[in-house]
C-alpha cells in the first residue's frame, strides 16, 4: 500500500510541473485513463479510433465536436478540481482530469 | 436439406437445439419460419421453390443498417459501392417488399454531403417507402437537427413514430440521444410516456414490430451494446403475443428470444464489427477483401398470413440472389 501510494503521489508530481498533456483516445478508450496536472495546464485529445469520438465534461465544463480520426481537441484547465468527462457518442468512454492548484 | 425441429419444449415453439441451429449459420444467409408451432430453419440454399411458396405471406419488407456513408478506411474504402450492392439485393428479391426500414447509421459523421449520397442512391431502391430511425453517428454535433429536418416529418421527439401495416404496428425508437455518461443507449422519460400512450389502444393480438439502432437487449454493455431503459419499454409491450425487435449498431446478425419477444441484430452495408469481447474494442473489423461482402447483407422479413410469427431471411452481399449460394 504505502509503496503504491508514493508512486501515484510521484507521478502526481511529475505531472503536476507540465503545462501541455496529451491523451490518446484509442480503442474505445482515453490513455491515460487519468491524469494530474497543474492549473493553467492545456490538455490535447488525439482521437487514433477509425469511429468519432468526443471529449465531454460530464458538468459541461468543456466539449468537443465529433473528433474523425487524427482530430485534436485542446483544452487549458484554470481551475482545480476533479473533472470527470465522457464521449458522448459511447458513454461507456470514460475517463478524468485532476487540476492542482 | 431443411432441419426440422420437433421438440417443442416453450410456448415459443423454438427448443435452444432449433435455436442454435439457426445461430449457426447466421452470417451465411438463414431462413427461420415457424409452421404450427414448430420451428423449421433451413439454409438460404436448400429452399426450394415449393418451401418457398409455402413462406409467400400477407407481405414482407426489408430492413438494412449501418451504411456509415463517409467512412473510408481500410474496414471497408467503399461503403456507397457496397450500400449500392445492397440495393441491387433488395431488388432482385422475388417479391418486392412493401418497404424499407433503415435502422440507422446512415452516415459516418452527420455531413450534408453524406447523407445526400445516401438519399441518392436509396432512391433507386424499387419499394413503397423508406422508414427511417438515427444511430448516433446521424446525430454529432447538432443534436439530430439536421436528421430531423430531412427525416422527421411526422414523428414526435428526436424522431420517434409509429404506424400501422397489414394489420402489424411499427414503432420507430430512438435511443442514441442525450446519452449519460457510463451509460449505455437511451430512450428517456419522454418516449418512454408517448410509448406508453401509443400502444395502449391496441388488442394484444396485434402484431409488434420496434426497431431501434441501439440493441434494446443487453447484447454486451461492456461495449456498449444495450438501451439503459430497454425494460422498462418492453414491459410496455408484455401483453402483446408477439414482438418482434430489429435493430443495428453492432454489424453482425444476433438473435434472442425472450417470452413472446424476439430480438434480431441486422448486419451492416458497410463494414463488420468483432463478436462481442473478441477483440480490443468494437471498433471497423478488417477482414481479408475478398471476404467482405460475405459479413455485409440485408435482411428480407415475411408475415406469413394466419401465423403470428415472422420469419427472417439474412443474406449477405456474397449470396448469389438466386439463392443458391447460400450456406457454406
Amino acid at each position: 500500500m504505502g509503496v503504491a501510494y508514493t508512486k501515484i503521489s510521484a507521478e502526481a508530481q511529475q505531472s503536476a510541473t507540465a503545462t501541455e498533456q496529451t491523451v490518446t483516445i484509442d480503442n474505445f478508450s482515453f490513455t491515460p485513463r487519468e491524469i494530474t496536472v497543474a492549473a493553467g495546464t492545456k490538455v490535447t485529445w488525439v482521437n487514433r479510433d477509425d469511429v468519432p469520438h468526443t471529449v465531454v465534461g460530464n458538468k459541461k465544463e468543456f466539449g468537443s465536436k465529433a473528433l474523425d480520426t487524427d482530430d485534436r481537441f485542446s483544452f487549458t484547465f484554470d481551475k482545480p478540481g476533479s473533472y470527470e468527462y465522457f464521449c458522448s457518442v459511447h458513454p461507456m468512454m470514460t475517463a478524468r482530469v485532476i487540476v492542482k492548484p | 436439406m431443411a432441419d426440422i425441429i420437433r421438440e417443442n419444449l416453450n410456448p415459443d415453439g423454438i427448443d435452444r437445439r432449433g435455436f442454435l441451429k439457426c445461430m449457426a449459420w447466421v452470417g451465411t444467409g438463414t431462413l427461420c419460419v415457424m409452421q404450427g408451432g414448430v420451428l423449421s430453419s433451413y439454409a438460404l440454399g436448400s429452399v426450394n421453390k415449393n418451401q418457398m411458396k409455402k413462406l409467400k405471406g400477407a407481405f414482407s419488407f426489408v430492413q438494412i443498417s449501418d451504411s456509415h456513408i463517409g467512412f473510408n478506411k481500410a474496414a471497408n474504402p467503399d461503403v456507397t459501392a457496397t450500400l449500392r450492392e445492397a440495393i441491387a439485393k433488395i431488388n432482385a428479391l422475388p417479391e418486392r417488399p412493401q418497404f424499407v426500414l433503415h435502422t440507422g447509421d446512415l452516415t459516418q459523421l452527420s455531413l450534408a454531403d453524406e447523407f445526400d449520397t445516401l438519399e441518392q442512391s436509396l432512391k433507386t431502391v424499387e419499394t413503397g417507402g423508406i422508414f427511417y430511425v438515427p444511430g448516433e453517428h446521424d446525430v454529432l454535433n447538432d443534436n439530430g437537427k439536421q436528421y430531423l429536418e430531412r427525416y422527421g416529418k411526422g414523428t414526435k421527439g428526436s424522431g420517434w413514430y409509429s404506424f400501422d401495416k397489414n394489420g402489424v404496428h411499427f414503432i420507430g425508437l430512438v435511443n442514441v440521444l442525450n446519452l449519460k455518461a457510463g451509460g449505455l443507449g437511451s430512450l428517456g422519460t419522454e418516449q418512454l410516456s408517448w410509448l406508453r400512450n401509443d400502444v395502449s389502444h391496441l388488442k394484444s393480438s396485434t402484431p409488434i414490430v420496434v426497431f431501434a439502432h441501439i440493441p434494446l437487449w443487453s447484447v454486451y454493455p461492456a461495449w456498449g451494446w444495450g438501451t439503459d431503459d430497454s425494460e422498462q419499454a418492453l414491459g410496455y409491450l408484455k401483453r402483446f403475443g408477439s414482438v418482434t425487435v430489429l435493430n443495428g449498431h453492432i454489424h453482425q446478425t444476433m438473435q434472442k428470444v425472450e417470452g413472446n419477444v424476439t430480438f434480431h441484430t441486422a448486419m451492416s452495408t458497410a463494414f463488420p464489427q468483432p463478436a462481442p469481447g473478441a477483440a480490443a474494442s468494437p471498433g471497423p473489423m478488417t477482414v481479408p477483401a475478398d471476404r467482405l461482402r460475405s459479413v455485409l447483407g440485408i435482411r428480407d422479413v415475411r408475415f406469413v398470413r394466419g401465423q403470428q410469427t415472422l420469419a427472417t431471411v439474412d443474406s449477405t452481399l456474397a449470396d448469389s440472389t438466386d439463392n443458391k449460394g447460400g450456406n457454406q
